[in-house]
């Protein structure tokens, strides 16, 4: 009977991929509400649990794509492939409400490119200061500070390897825990009072998850608003970092 | 019908994606170049388009809707593909990158938002209130 489970899950590597990764979102969640009492997001949770994953797939296979090295867990290369990754990306665009959008205005586009820009610059930096010197390598961990979505889009587009995309996703991952638990924190200092000044938090902060959990943590009804910037945070740093912000870092390493 | 909203949104992908080569080949750069976000413009585009045209009820958005909830669960996967053995050696690196930028980023928060402030003095409850926040923060 375990023989036939296994030729089963073996065979069917897609579907495999989509129950397991249902089963580490559903613990995930139930870390969240139980053990950090709704404060980490269960999705920041899920991804730091894939990333374990990944470790204890590489530790035990030596390979170099985590899980899915193991036969069982083959159907994650593909589930969470750069196909997949950029169609389901590309989707998130349809919550953003181009009416309520233009409410951002100008303020909210400043904020987008700062988030954008700041942290490109604290990583390309960090990464230089501990002596990496190729501009592939540097505009993707750079981009990983913006977002971990934006990291390994951006790495994955300039030919990065996938030990600098995991780095660079570590970045992204810690950047956004760091946002959920400290924006309570620094609320008041930050102003966090209306919607206005949701949106530019949302712009600057960037990581919806980060953004909308940390918002959440602070005041509910300013949800909406954050989370609206930050929405337009992964399709800017798409659009910027594989490009303009590529393109500066290699001009500037010459 | 539910997958003509996919089919949109693959249309979009696809198209989006082809511009990002387009403009690689233009530039020469020798990989996609923002392909994923302009097709993000696409598909607010077309949406908009459709939807005041009445061509896009409900069940063509679930097309759509499904694949932007899916994203989540596929970051998971993608975290669990990658090569964490040899980032794990990076580790500081993360830890001081993501560090600098939140703390950089929550600066500029409360600095433009003062800004915003002192500019709509209307928009803030209390100018009282401001000046509380502003001596207990420092």
């Amino acid at each position: 009977m375990l023989q036939m489970l296994e030729k089963t899950i073996v065979d069917n590597p897609l579907v495999t991929a989509f129950a397991f990764i249902g089963i580490v979102i559903w613990i995930s969640n139930q870390a969240s509400r139980y053990l950090t009492r709704g404060r980490i997001a269960g999705s920041a949770i899920a991804v730091l649990a894939g990333l374990a994953l990944a470790y204890w797939g590489g530790a035990i296979t030596g390979k170099a794509k985590g899980l899915a090295d193991i036969a069982q867990f083959s159907g994650l290369a593909l589930m969470g492939g750069a196909m997949m990754r950029d169609f389901t990306i590309v989707a998130t665009a349809s919550e953003v409400h181009v009416d309520e959008a233009k409410k951002a205005g100008w303020l909210g586009v400043l904020a987008l490119l700062l988030g954008t820009l700041l942290p490109f610059i604290v990583g390309v930096s960090v990464a230089r200061a501990f002596g990496y010197t190729d501009p592939v390598t540097l505009t993707t961990i750079g981009a990983g500070a913006v977002t971990y979505i934006v990291g390994p889009i951006t790495g994955a587009a300039i030919g990065a390897t996938s030990d600098i995309i995991a780095l660079s996703i570590a970045t992204g991952v810690v950047k956004a825990i760091f946002v959920m638990i400290f924006t309570p924190v620094f609320a008041r200092f930050m102003l966090l009072k209306t919607p206005q000044s949701a949106m530019v938090f949302g712009g600057l902060a960037g990581t919806v998850s980060g953004v909308s959990a940390g918002l959440a943590a602070t005041d509910r009804k300013l949800v909406p608003y954050g989370a609206l910037v930050a929405t337009f945070h992964t399709g800017v740093g798409c659009l910027l970092g594989p490009s303009v912000l590529y393109l500066a870092v290699k001009a500037i390493s010459w | 019908m539910v997958i003509f909203g996919t089919a949109l949104l693959a249309a979009c992908y696809l198209t989006g994606i082809w511009a990002g080569e387009a403009i690689a080949a233009l530039i020469g750069v020798k990989a996609n170049v923002g392909g994923v976000g302009i097709a993000m413009i696409f598909l607010i585009a077309a949406q908009h388009f459709l939807k005041k045209k009445g061509l896009f009820p409900p069940e063509t958005e679930r097309g759509v809707t499904f694949w932007a909830m899916m994203y989540i669960p596929v970051v998971v996967a993608m975290a669990a593909t990658q090569n964490v053995l040899v980032a794990i050696r990076g580790g500081p690196i993360a830890l001081i990158s993501a560090a600098g930028s939140f703390l950089l980023c929550f600066a500029v928060v409360g600095a433009i938002n003062r800004l915003i402030q002192r500019a709509h003095p209307t928009k803030t409850e209390d100018e009282s209130a401001l000046g509380s926040d502003v001596l207990q923060t420092k």
